[in-house]
């Protein structure tokens, strides 16, 4: 006798227990505004991302097409993947002294870790993460990107 | 009149099949042989080194802050503890002592991510026993806190938040409040997890006396974190070994002796609203200060040896330097916590169902990458 009652005794705990977790996936389908989902590519232009967001290693230009960046090669020297390359070209400065400026600052995204080492170092503050997070490309040699634009000049004031 | 049905049975052989290394259960690119007579498991033969990368290797050719982001890539749930394991073994060995206020953040950030850590795990624990509902429920509430971590480190899993000395940036504006509004919300949908699977019977039959492991087999197979501790072996360095602010908070070691897959399973829920009291008890009281101590551009460590061993999400993870007084390591160990509860996987699941392998090693939550290393 005892038996068949805990038998009867645990088939009712059981339906129990999965009417309680039912209850919670259905209790979600009377407030669907505590449901959070992002409509991600629909909501494209409204999207904001956080500004410290790691998307890509971008180099600021101010609007006389002017850069900080002094090619000293300290953030090629930090980077643990190689991922950045810097070409440089002595110039003649003005009274006479010869000095290193920026030919080409090559920055290869596809070997990019994202870990911020190059910004951290950087003493002329040349270079910044940018927010924009979609780098899908149909060729992979599109992921090596030139960051100095062209015909570029050092910033005055930044040594 | 009545016919005599004879059964046949077959001969019991032993048969071997592959378990991976593409199975969804295995969570990565684990390889299991097993031997199984009939649907019972005779021995289980994990084959790593599908993903093996070489981390300990290439670490000799990275100066100290370089090695950071390699770690991240081991265990990259408990990333940040990982990270700091690093710094603390940098840190000891220069003799640097770090603000105050960089060790109440590492404390607040590694707790987070214990939480999403275990938030994850339980997803793809019901995932395992087949209910998809908690896939999403858990992925939900971890959204929460990677909003936070994008929003302070800058990246949402893999984050390269701290550096020898301290932290790389400091803290954004907005975190204080933020996890406040996060522990609020969460403290109210964690009994949501409990009703959803803990009291589940589907749960309970499949995890329940599954899998039990004694305290002697889990101190002799080195188990440790949740998965040691769900059979009643007190190894939690916080509270032993503490490093960070772990000395200056109340929390309770959760402890079950049950040693089966249910008490792993409950060990880690409880260990949330553990980590939850450490936050509220550090998220008011972050002192001012630097967020970091000015470092040499290249760090030398001196000669000799150093260890450093902190908690990550799955168990006691240990960094073993060997310096020559040069910017890199002479060489670089890793003891991460899935290789020792891997090893146990055998001795669990022994005559156990195929699915009762599924369900334990669920349980253990291995991560692969950080098996292979």
């Amino acid at each position: 006798m005892r038996e068949i009652i805990n038998y009867f005794k645990s088939i009712f705990f059981a339906l129990k227990s999965l009417w309680t977790g039912m209850k919670v996936t259905g209790s979600y389908f009377f407030r669907p505004w505590t449901i959070i989902t992002q409509q991600y590519p629909e909501n494209r232009k409204t999207l904001k991302m956080f500004e410290r967001t790691k998307g890509e290693l971008v180099m600021p230009h101010n609007d006389k097409n002017e850069h900080q960046c002094t090619a000293c090669g300290i953030c090629q020297m930090n980077c643990p993947n190689g991922t950045i390359a810097i070409t440089s070209l002595s110039i003649e400065t003005p009274d006479g002294k010869k000095k290193k400026a920026l030919d080409k600052y090559i920055y290869n995204l596809g070997m990019c870790t994202f870990c911020g080492l190059c910004v951290k170092v950087c003493p002329s503050d040349a270079i910044v993460f940018s927010n924009k997070f979609e780098h899908a490309v149909f060729n992979k040699n599109k992921l090596v990107k030139t960051l100095n634009k062209e015909g570029s000049t050092l910033k005055k004031g930044v040594e | 009149m009545t016919e005599e049905i004879i059964i046949k049975e077959a001969p019991e052989q032993e048969i071997s099949i592959n378990m991976g290394p593409q199975h969804p259960s295995t969570h990565g690119v684990l390889r299991l042989v097993l031997s199984l007579k009939g649907e019972m498991v005779q021995k289980v033969e994990p084959h790593c080194g599908y993903i093996h990368r070489g981390i300990e290797k290439m670490t000799e050719s990275m100066t100290y802050q370089q090695i950071i982001h390699l770690t991240d890539r081991l265990d990259y749930l408990s990333a940040h503890m990982n990270n700091a394991a690093v710094c603390l073994a940098v840190e000891k060995a220069l003799d640097i002592e770090v603000p105050e206020r960089v060790k109440v953040i590492r404390t607040i950030i590694e707790e987070l991510a214990r939480i999403a850590s275990h938030q994850l795990w339980w997803c793809s624990f019901g995932m395992d026993l087949g209910g998809l509902t908690c896939f999403f429920y858990g992925l939900r509430d971890r959204e929460k806190i990677l909003d936070i971590f994008e929003e302070t480190t800058g990246s949402r899993l893999i984050q390269s938040y701290n550096c020898p000395g301290g932290l790389m940036a400091d803290l954004h504006p907005d975190f204080q409040r933020k996890v406040k509004e996060f522990i609020v919300y969460f403290r109210k949908l964690l009994p949501e997890y409990d009703e959803l699977l803990s009291g589940n019977i589907i749960m309970m039959e499949r995890s329940k006396g599954i899998g039990v492991m004694t305290k002697e087999q889990a101190i002799s197979y080195g188990m440790t974190g949740p998965s040691g501790r769900g059979s009643g072996f007190s190894c939690d360095v916080r509270k032993h070994h503490p490093y960070h602010a772990y000395d200056k908070v109340k929390f309770n070691e959760v402890l079950r002796t049950e040693g089966d897959t249910y008490a792993r399973y409950m060990v880690r829920i409880d260990e949330m609203r553990e980590s939850m009291n450490i936050i509220e008890q550090l998220i008011d009281n972050i002192p001012a200060g630097d967020f970091a101590v000015k470092m040499k551009p290249i760090i030398k460590l001196p000669e000799g040896e150093y260890y450093q061993r902190v908690e990550a999400a799955r168990g006691e993870f240990g960094i073993y330097i060997i310096s020559k007084g040069e910017k890199y390591p002479y060489r670089m160990k890793f003891r991460s916590p899935n290789f020792s509860n891997l090893s146990a996987l055998d001795a669990l699941t022994r005559g156990h169902k195929i699915a009762d392998l599924v369900a334990i090693g669920g349980s253990l939550d291995y991560v692969i990458p950080d098996i292979d290393r």
